[in-house]
Protein backbone atom coordinates (compact mmCIF):
# COMPACT_ATOMS: atom_id res chain seq x y z
CA UNK A 1 0.00 0.00 0.00
CA UNK A 2 1.05 3.64 -1.12
CA UNK A 3 0.93 6.69 0.75
CA UNK A 4 1.75 9.77 -1.42
CA UNK A 5 2.41 13.14 0.48
CA UNK A 6 1.98 16.30 -1.82
CA UNK A 7 4.53 18.88 -1.18
CA UNK A 8 3.85 22.13 -2.07
CA UNK A 9 6.56 25.17 -1.59
CA UNK A 10 5.83 25.91 1.85
CA UNK A 11 4.82 22.46 3.33
CA UNK A 12 6.88 21.55 6.63
CA UNK A 13 4.99 18.47 7.95
CA UNK A 14 5.72 16.72 4.67
CA UNK A 15 8.64 14.33 6.07
CA UNK A 16 6.57 13.97 9.44
CA UNK A 17 3.78 12.06 7.13
CA UNK A 18 5.85 10.41 5.39
CA UNK A 19 8.06 9.36 8.53
CA UNK A 20 4.45 8.21 10.03
CA UNK A 21 3.83 5.75 6.72
CA UNK A 22 7.09 4.62 6.09
CA UNK A 23 9.00 4.11 9.24
CA UNK A 24 6.27 3.90 12.03
CA UNK A 25 3.60 1.50 10.03
CA UNK A 26 6.04 0.17 7.18
CA UNK A 27 3.99 1.14 4.29
CA UNK A 28 5.47 2.31 0.80
CA UNK A 29 5.51 6.06 0.46
CA UNK A 30 6.36 8.52 -1.85
CA UNK A 31 6.53 12.63 -2.24
CA UNK A 32 4.39 14.17 -5.19
CA UNK A 33 5.91 17.20 -5.62
CA UNK A 34 2.85 19.66 -6.10
CA UNK A 35 4.28 20.19 -9.88
CA UNK A 36 3.58 16.82 -10.83
CA UNK A 37 0.62 15.67 -12.44
CA UNK A 38 0.07 12.28 -11.08
CA UNK A 39 -0.05 10.91 -7.85
CA UNK A 40 2.94 8.22 -8.87
CA UNK A 41 -0.25 5.22 -8.14
CA UNK A 42 -0.64 6.49 -4.37
CA UNK A 43 -3.80 3.92 -2.76
CA UNK A 44 -4.20 7.09 -0.04
CA UNK A 45 -3.35 11.02 -0.32
CA UNK A 46 -2.34 12.88 2.25
CA UNK A 47 -1.97 16.79 1.82
CA UNK A 48 0.09 18.07 4.78
CA UNK A 49 0.64 21.18 7.36
CA UNK A 50 3.02 23.67 6.15
CA UNK A 51 2.10 27.13 4.77
CA UNK A 52 1.82 26.50 0.98
CA UNK A 53 3.17 29.23 -1.01
CA UNK A 54 3.63 31.24 2.13
CA UNK A 55 -0.36 31.20 2.77
CA UNK A 56 -0.56 34.50 0.98
CA UNK A 57 -4.10 35.65 -0.35
CA UNK A 58 -5.52 32.97 1.96
CA UNK A 59 -4.67 29.85 3.56
CA UNK A 60 -4.19 27.21 0.59
CA UNK A 61 -5.71 29.67 -2.33
CA UNK A 62 -2.85 29.32 -4.77
CA UNK A 63 -2.39 26.20 -3.91
CA UNK A 64 -5.09 24.83 -5.20
CA UNK A 65 -4.52 26.12 -8.27
CA UNK A 66 -0.96 23.56 -8.35
CA UNK A 67 -0.92 21.46 -11.68
CA UNK A 68 -0.95 18.43 -8.57
CA UNK A 69 -4.62 19.59 -8.20
CA UNK A 70 -6.83 18.54 -11.21
CA UNK A 71 -5.03 14.43 -10.01
CA UNK A 72 -6.33 14.85 -6.52
CA UNK A 73 -9.72 15.88 -7.23
CA UNK A 74 -9.80 13.21 -9.81
CA UNK A 75 -8.48 10.42 -7.28
CA UNK A 76 -10.78 11.75 -4.39
CA UNK A 77 -14.02 11.52 -6.87
CA UNK A 78 -13.08 8.18 -7.72
CA UNK A 79 -13.28 7.44 -3.99
CA UNK A 80 -9.79 7.58 -3.22
CA UNK A 81 -9.06 8.71 0.30
CA UNK A 82 -7.32 11.98 0.92
CA UNK A 83 -6.32 13.11 4.25
CA UNK A 84 -5.80 17.01 4.56
CA UNK A 85 -3.78 18.25 7.52
CA UNK A 86 -3.80 21.69 9.02
CA UNK A 87 -2.75 23.36 5.53
CA UNK A 88 -4.08 20.50 4.02
CA UNK A 89 -7.48 21.13 5.13
CA UNK A 90 -6.91 24.02 4.17
CA UNK A 91 -6.53 23.98 0.91
CA UNK A 92 -9.34 21.16 0.17
CA UNK A 93 -11.19 24.22 1.42
CA UNK A 94 -10.11 26.54 -1.06
CA UNK A 95 -10.12 23.81 -3.58
CA UNK A 96 -13.81 22.90 -2.59
CA UNK A 97 -13.73 19.11 -1.62
CA UNK A 98 -14.65 20.31 1.41
CA UNK A 99 -17.02 22.88 2.17
CA UNK A 100 -16.54 26.08 4.74
CA UNK A 101 -13.20 28.08 5.11
CA UNK A 102 -10.98 28.94 7.87
CA UNK A 103 -11.04 32.63 9.60
CA UNK A 104 -8.57 34.03 11.87
CA UNK A 105 -8.31 32.35 15.28
CA UNK A 106 -10.88 34.62 17.55
CA UNK A 107 -8.44 35.44 19.30
CA UNK A 108 -5.92 36.16 16.75
CA UNK A 109 -2.70 33.96 18.36
CA UNK A 110 -1.26 30.99 16.58
CA UNK A 111 -1.98 28.59 18.41
CA UNK A 112 0.84 26.06 19.48
CA UNK A 113 -0.37 23.22 22.06
CA UNK A 114 -1.76 19.93 22.72
CA UNK A 115 -5.60 19.43 22.76
CA UNK A 116 -7.95 16.98 23.20
CA UNK A 117 -10.15 15.67 19.78
CA UNK A 118 -12.99 13.79 20.04
CA UNK A 119 -13.93 11.13 17.13
CA UNK A 120 -17.47 11.77 16.71
CA UNK A 121 -17.51 9.18 13.62
CA UNK A 122 -15.83 6.07 12.71
CA UNK A 123 -17.52 5.47 9.62
CA UNK A 124 -14.52 6.94 7.63
CA UNK A 125 -11.31 5.73 5.97
CA UNK A 126 -9.24 7.07 8.66
CA UNK A 127 -11.60 6.70 11.68
CA UNK A 128 -12.63 3.33 11.51
CA UNK A 129 -10.13 1.66 13.62
CA UNK A 130 -11.17 4.33 16.33
CA UNK A 131 -13.60 4.08 18.60
CA UNK A 132 -16.81 6.24 18.90
CA UNK A 133 -16.25 9.20 20.96
CA UNK A 134 -12.07 8.24 21.55
CA UNK A 135 -10.29 10.74 23.23
CA UNK A 136 -7.13 11.68 21.04
CA UNK A 137 -4.26 14.15 22.12
CA UNK A 138 -3.12 16.13 19.44
CA UNK A 139 -0.87 19.14 18.60
CA UNK A 140 -1.94 21.93 17.01
CA UNK A 141 0.00 24.49 15.59
CA UNK A 142 -2.27 26.90 13.45
CA UNK A 143 -3.31 31.23 12.84
CA UNK A 144 -6.02 30.21 11.14
CA UNK A 145 -8.20 26.92 12.09
CA UNK A 146 -11.43 29.10 13.14
CA UNK A 147 -13.10 26.88 10.94
CA UNK A 148 -16.35 29.12 9.55
CA UNK A 149 -19.45 27.64 7.12
CA UNK A 150 -23.00 29.46 7.05
CA UNK A 151 -25.53 28.22 9.16
CA UNK A 152 -26.98 26.27 6.24
CA UNK A 153 -23.74 24.28 5.64
CA UNK A 154 -23.42 23.20 9.31
CA UNK A 155 -26.72 21.66 9.59
CA UNK A 156 -26.47 20.03 6.78
CA UNK A 157 -22.73 18.58 7.73
CA UNK A 158 -24.25 17.92 11.41
CA UNK A 159 -27.46 16.04 9.90
CA UNK A 160 -25.59 14.07 7.17
CA UNK A 161 -22.40 13.51 10.36
CA UNK A 162 -19.86 14.90 8.75
CA UNK A 163 -18.26 16.60 11.54
CA UNK A 164 -15.66 14.09 12.43
CA UNK A 165 -13.89 15.38 15.29
CA UNK A 166 -14.73 17.83 17.45
CA UNK A 167 -11.96 19.52 20.02
CA UNK A 168 -13.05 18.67 23.57
CA UNK A 169 -11.99 18.64 27.84
CA UNK A 170 -10.16 16.28 29.22
CA UNK A 171 -13.20 13.86 29.72
CA UNK A 172 -14.81 14.13 26.28
CA UNK A 173 -17.11 16.69 27.66
CA UNK A 174 -18.02 19.55 23.76
CA UNK A 175 -17.14 22.94 25.81
CA UNK A 176 -15.91 26.56 24.75
CA UNK A 177 -12.90 26.73 27.01
CA UNK A 178 -11.86 23.65 24.74
CA UNK A 179 -11.94 25.31 21.79
CA UNK A 180 -8.45 26.82 20.48
CA UNK A 181 -9.99 28.79 17.80
CA UNK A 182 -13.86 29.43 17.72
CA UNK A 183 -14.83 26.86 15.31
CA UNK A 184 -18.33 26.58 14.74
CA UNK A 185 -19.54 23.63 16.78
CA UNK A 186 -16.03 23.29 18.43
CA UNK A 187 -15.21 21.53 14.61
CA UNK A 188 -11.77 20.13 14.60
CA UNK A 189 -12.45 17.95 11.19
CA UNK A 190 -14.97 16.91 8.88
CA UNK A 191 -15.36 14.61 5.78
CA UNK A 192 -17.02 15.21 2.01
CA UNK A 193 -20.10 13.64 1.17
CA UNK A 194 -18.77 10.51 0.23
CA UNK A 195 -16.77 10.21 3.40
CA UNK A 196 -13.60 9.33 1.78
CA UNK A 197 -12.27 12.84 1.89
CA UNK A 198 -11.14 14.11 5.32
CA UNK A 199 -10.05 17.52 6.63
CA UNK A 200 -8.96 18.54 10.26
CA UNK A 201 -6.80 21.23 12.02
CA UNK A 202 -4.92 19.07 14.49
CA UNK A 203 -1.54 17.11 13.27
CA UNK A 204 -1.95 13.09 13.97
CA UNK A 205 1.04 12.74 11.99
CA UNK A 206 3.16 14.36 14.38
CA UNK A 207 1.61 12.52 17.08
CA UNK A 208 2.80 8.72 16.24
CA UNK A 209 5.06 7.41 18.86
CA UNK A 210 5.24 8.24 22.44
CA UNK A 211 8.36 9.93 22.90
CA UNK A 212 7.10 12.46 21.24
CA UNK A 213 4.43 13.26 23.71
CA UNK A 214 1.09 11.33 22.42
CA UNK A 215 0.88 7.96 19.86
CA UNK A 216 -2.93 9.09 19.45
CA UNK A 217 -2.53 9.90 15.85
CA UNK A 218 -1.79 6.64 14.60
CA UNK A 219 -5.07 5.43 14.58
CA UNK A 220 -5.98 7.82 11.57
CA UNK A 221 -2.96 5.93 9.39
CA UNK A 222 -4.18 2.65 10.84
CA UNK A 223 -7.45 2.94 9.74
CA UNK A 224 -6.85 3.91 6.26
CA UNK A 225 -4.42 0.64 5.98
CA UNK A 226 -7.18 -1.38 7.12
CA UNK A 227 -9.75 0.52 4.93
CA UNK A 228 -7.40 -0.09 1.94
CA UNK A 229 -6.75 -3.65 3.25
CA UNK A 230 -10.63 -4.24 2.63
CA UNK A 231 -11.15 -2.99 -0.56
CA UNK A 232 -7.89 -4.69 -1.74
CA UNK B 1 -6.83 51.44 -16.59
CA UNK B 2 -6.71 50.44 -13.37
CA UNK B 3 -9.45 48.27 -11.20
CA UNK B 4 -9.49 48.45 -7.61
CA UNK B 5 -10.93 45.65 -5.32
CA UNK B 6 -11.89 45.82 -1.77
CA UNK B 7 -12.01 42.60 0.01
CA UNK B 8 -14.16 42.17 3.31
CA UNK B 9 -15.61 39.65 4.87
CA UNK B 10 -19.14 39.04 4.62
CA UNK B 11 -21.26 41.07 7.38
CA UNK B 12 -22.61 37.81 9.14
CA UNK B 13 -18.85 36.50 9.70
CA UNK B 14 -17.15 37.55 13.14
CA UNK B 15 -14.09 39.36 12.02
CA UNK B 16 -11.87 39.30 14.86
CA UNK B 17 -9.13 41.88 13.74
CA UNK B 18 -11.54 44.15 13.19
CA UNK B 19 -13.09 43.80 16.47
CA UNK B 20 -9.36 44.00 18.04
CA UNK B 21 -8.37 47.47 15.81
CA UNK B 22 -11.75 48.82 17.32
CA UNK B 23 -11.09 47.76 20.90
CA UNK B 24 -8.00 49.35 20.95
CA UNK B 25 -9.77 52.61 19.11
CA UNK B 26 -11.84 52.77 21.90
CA UNK B 27 -8.89 52.04 24.64
CA UNK B 28 -6.82 55.15 23.01
CA UNK B 29 -10.51 57.27 23.47
CA UNK B 30 -12.32 57.28 20.72
CA UNK B 31 -15.70 57.52 21.28
CA UNK B 32 -17.25 58.07 18.00
CA UNK B 33 -16.20 55.13 16.65
CA UNK B 34 -18.25 51.67 16.44
CA UNK B 35 -17.45 48.28 14.73
CA UNK B 36 -14.72 47.64 12.86
CA UNK B 37 -14.89 45.98 9.71
CA UNK B 38 -10.94 45.17 8.09
CA UNK B 39 -10.11 43.74 4.73
CA UNK B 40 -8.11 43.38 1.53
CA UNK B 41 -7.12 46.03 -0.99
CA UNK B 42 -6.02 45.08 -4.82
CA UNK B 43 -4.79 47.65 -7.40
CA UNK B 44 -4.84 45.65 -10.54
CA UNK B 45 -3.58 47.22 -13.78
CA UNK B 46 -6.02 45.95 -16.63
CA UNK B 47 -5.47 45.75 -20.17
CA UNK B 48 -8.88 46.30 -21.33
CA UNK B 49 -10.77 48.19 -23.97
CA UNK B 50 -13.17 49.81 -21.96
CA UNK B 51 -14.80 50.28 -18.45
CA UNK B 52 -17.39 47.19 -18.79
CA UNK B 53 -14.55 45.25 -19.92
CA UNK B 54 -12.11 46.12 -16.92
CA UNK B 55 -14.76 45.64 -14.39
CA UNK B 56 -15.77 41.92 -16.04
CA UNK B 57 -11.99 40.66 -15.89
CA UNK B 58 -11.67 42.17 -12.29
CA UNK B 59 -15.05 40.35 -10.72
CA UNK B 60 -13.77 37.29 -12.62
CA UNK B 61 -10.44 37.15 -10.67
CA UNK B 62 -12.32 38.22 -7.54
CA UNK B 63 -14.65 35.37 -7.95
CA UNK B 64 -11.43 33.02 -8.76
CA UNK B 65 -8.86 33.79 -6.74
CA UNK B 66 -8.91 37.35 -4.65
CA UNK B 67 -11.75 36.59 -2.49
CA UNK B 68 -13.53 33.53 -1.14
CA UNK B 69 -17.30 33.75 -2.02
CA UNK B 70 -17.74 31.17 1.76
CA UNK B 71 -16.34 34.09 3.96
CA UNK B 72 -15.68 37.55 1.90
CA UNK B 73 -17.99 39.79 -0.65
CA UNK B 74 -16.02 41.84 -2.39
CA UNK B 75 -16.16 45.65 -4.56
CA UNK B 76 -14.55 47.25 -7.64
CA UNK B 77 -13.60 50.40 -8.83
CA UNK B 78 -12.46 50.99 -11.83
CA UNK B 79 -10.19 54.06 -12.94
Amino acid sequence: MKFGVVVFPGSNCDHDAYHAAKDVLGQDAEFVWHKDTTLKGADVVILPGGFAHGDYLRTGAIARFSPIMPAILEFARAGGPVLGICNGFQVLLEAGLLPGAMLRNRDLKFHCEQVTVRVEQTDTPFTQRASARQRLRLPVAHGEGNYYADPDVIRELEASRRVIFRYCDAAGEVTDAANPNGSVGNIAGICNEARNVVGLMPHPERACEAPLGSADGLVLFESVVTALARTA
Amino acid sequence: MKAKVFVTLKKSVFDPQGKTISDALHSLGYKGIGDVRQGKYFELELDAASAEQARALAAEVADKVLANPVIESYRIEID
